[in-house]
């Protein structure tokens, strides 16, 4: 067996050793976040803006008492957690997609053997990056501020983590099937952000849940949001704040119900109308 | 009298020799309830090592053969082979044999060219290096320059660079040059001449019929949806055998064109009318291809 040759034309394609699928996975992760962390718009929008909400909201209405003994200021900010889970899965996913699509990349990996996953998984592994970053600026930022406290026991750090797990998986299959309606790249934003505002604003992120007209919180209870902010609030808030919920209660069955529907309701509209290809082309 | 059906055997024989065969192609599509056929038609055969130009003006159906041949698209009509498979059904170890540089590419921008080769080198077994591939295209010095900062010639040859990433048997180059400077198409000429050198074979569609005849061994030309004419670019659309034109200045200084079949003649004719001295401003000339080809699809001659 001669392998020692080096000229190009011994080596024919696919002659070689194959890729893992990990370590393809691997490489797109690492060319997302750097591409992710040049691009100073999402930087400042995705990582910067929430932080900047909670201490202008905890700001101005700071002082004004909830429910259970604690602050507007405190009550914000696992709702600007939230805010924070769905501006680095959902908002992210839907604007950047378009944008792939318009500027050819999909096309081009289309092209190539790397699996349809890879793209998927280094999307996911993106998110989980600057996710992670959101949640620990924004905690800390509630600890010094505003008077948050980490998870008193263990069970309120398992809720915790099950639930940015799953609200990270759920709004990232939302942001992916979402990123085939924009027709064009540039479109995305005007049509995600509203979305965003608006759930944010009757989800109890920007005013506390209990504030808003009966209608409306039955209709930010059919969106996921609701119920990611209200299961935040369970594992960062005392006990007795659980009055300032509707139902007087954390009602955890209902929010990882919830959550879990919304995850299979965006895998299915994810495997049907993904699309590699731009409308514009042909 | 029945004739005994060879053509199963010949058939397998073919695909071993050719890198694409196409017979029958056909591809329509509807918008607002009007029907098309973008492709009607379609025969067409590659052999492996070659280069092959297809021509064709714009929705002449060019782009929709070839992006059927990559994969991109499915046929209505018709039987495909690339490399031995049908690209509707093949899969990511087909992949592993194409390279395919697509037209008017902007993404990857936040990426630097070896940031970008790196990453593309984990899709295929057997990948180039980056440096081997900035050395072949002519990018060497620029591997930690962003995509957003290249020339748009230089952005082309990252294009390039990523379509041979994975050693391709068969290379797709759609229209490659677009915007080049002429030094740099000289450069990039060489570079695939050297591709074809080390037994890639390439279908490139282009534009610019001096890049078909310097660079194809043969062209086919597409008009309609249909292939009109597959030949060596000095011998399409009768080429070789073309009235050829001879001018000269005549002494009332008058610019005179002859067409004739016979230009040795009429040279001749016209060394005796000039006495053996140097006849002004002549030149005998064959069309070129750029004239045979604005005939083929119905363009009149300017």
């Amino acid at each position: 067996m001669s392998s020692t040759s080096q000229t190009n034309t011994s080596v024919r394609a696919g002659s070689g050793r194959r890729i893992s699928l990990a370590a393809m996975c691997r490489a797109r992760a690492v060319a997302e976040i750097k591409a992710f962390l040049r691009q100073k718009e999402s930087v400042v929008f995705t990582l910067a803006f929430p932080v900047i909400m909670l201490v202008l909201f905890g700001t101005i209405f700071g002082s004004n008492k909830a429910d259970g003994g604690i602050n507007f200021a405190t009550y914000f900010v696992p709702g600007m957690i939230g805010a924070g889970i769905l501006a680095s899965s959902f908002q992210t996913l839907a604007i950047q997609i378009p944008i792939e699509r318009d500027d050819g990349l999909l096309k081009r990996l289309r092209g190539t053997p790397m699996p349809k996953a890879a793209y998927f998984i280094g999307k996911v592994a993106m998110v989980l990056f600057v996710m992670l970053l959101e949640i620990i600026l924004l905690t800390v930022v509630g600890m010094i501020m505003f008077g948050l406290k980490l998870p008193v026991d263990a069970n309120h750090w398992l809720v915790l983590i099950a639930l940015v797990l799953l609200g990270t998986t759920t709004l990232t299959l939302l942001g992916i099937a979402f990123s085939s309606l924009p027709r064009t790249g540039s479109s995305a934003p005007a049509l995600v952000t509203p979305i965003a505002l608006v759930l944010q604003f009757i989800s109890g992120v920007f005013f506390p849940f209990y504030q808003l007209p009966t209608w409306l919180q039955e209709v930010a209870a059919i969106f996921p949001l609701k119920w990611l902010t209200q299961g935040l609030r369970y594992a960062f808030l005392p006990d007795a704040a659980k009055g300032n919920e509707p139902a007087g209660a954390w009602e955890l069955g209902k929010v990882f119900g919830m959550l879990g529907l919304w995850a299979v309701i965006g895998m299915v509209l994810c495997l049907l109308t993904f699309r590699w290809r731009s409308s514009n082309d042909g | 009298m029945p004739i005994p059906d060879t053509s199963e055997q010949s058939g397998t024989i073919s695909a071993m020799t050719q890198a694409v065969q196409v017979s029958g192609l056909r591809k329509t599509y509807t918008t607002k309830k009007v029907t098309t056929a973008a492709v009607d038609g379609v025969d067409l055969s590659i052999n492996t090592g070659e280069i092959f130009a297809l021509l064709g003006p714009n929705g002449a159906g060019k782009s929709t053969t070839v992006e059927i041949l990559e994969g991109y698209r499915h046929r209505d009509a018709g039987e495909v082979s690339v490399l031995g498979e049908d690209p509707q059904t093949a899969g990511t170890r087909w992949r592993e044999r194409i390279g395919i540089v697509l037209q008017n590419t902007k993404d990857l921008s936040l990426l630097t060219v070896r940031e970008s080769l790196r990453t593309f080198s984990y899709y295929y077994p057997n990948a180039r290096g980056a440096d081997e591939l900035m050395e072949l295209v002519g990018l060497s010095g620029k591997a930690d320059a962003k995509l957003t900062a290249l020339s748009g010639g230089q952005r082309r040859r990252m294009d390039v660079a990523l379509g041979i990433i994975g050693r391709p048997e068969l290379l797709f180059l759609d229209e490659p040059t677009t915007g080049f400077d002429p030094e740099a198409r000289r450069q990039f000429w060489d570079l695939i001449r050297q591709l074809r050198a080390d037994g890639t074979t390439i279908l490139l569609t282009t534009h610019y019929l001096d890049e078909a005849e310097a660079l194809a061994d043969r062209v086919g030309v597409i008009n309609a949806g249909k292939v009109i004419e597959v030949n060596t670019p000095d011998r399409l659309g009768g080429r070789h055998g073309a009235e050829a034109t001879v001018r000269y200045r005549d002494p009332s200084g008058e610019l005179v064109s002859i067409g004739t079949n016979t230009p040795t003649e009429t040279v001749r004719e016209l060394m005796q009318r000039f006495d053996n001295a140097e006849i002004p401003e002549l030149t005998v000339a064959r069309p070129s291809l750029e004239d045979v080809y604005l005939k083929m699809i119905g363009v009149p001659a300017a």
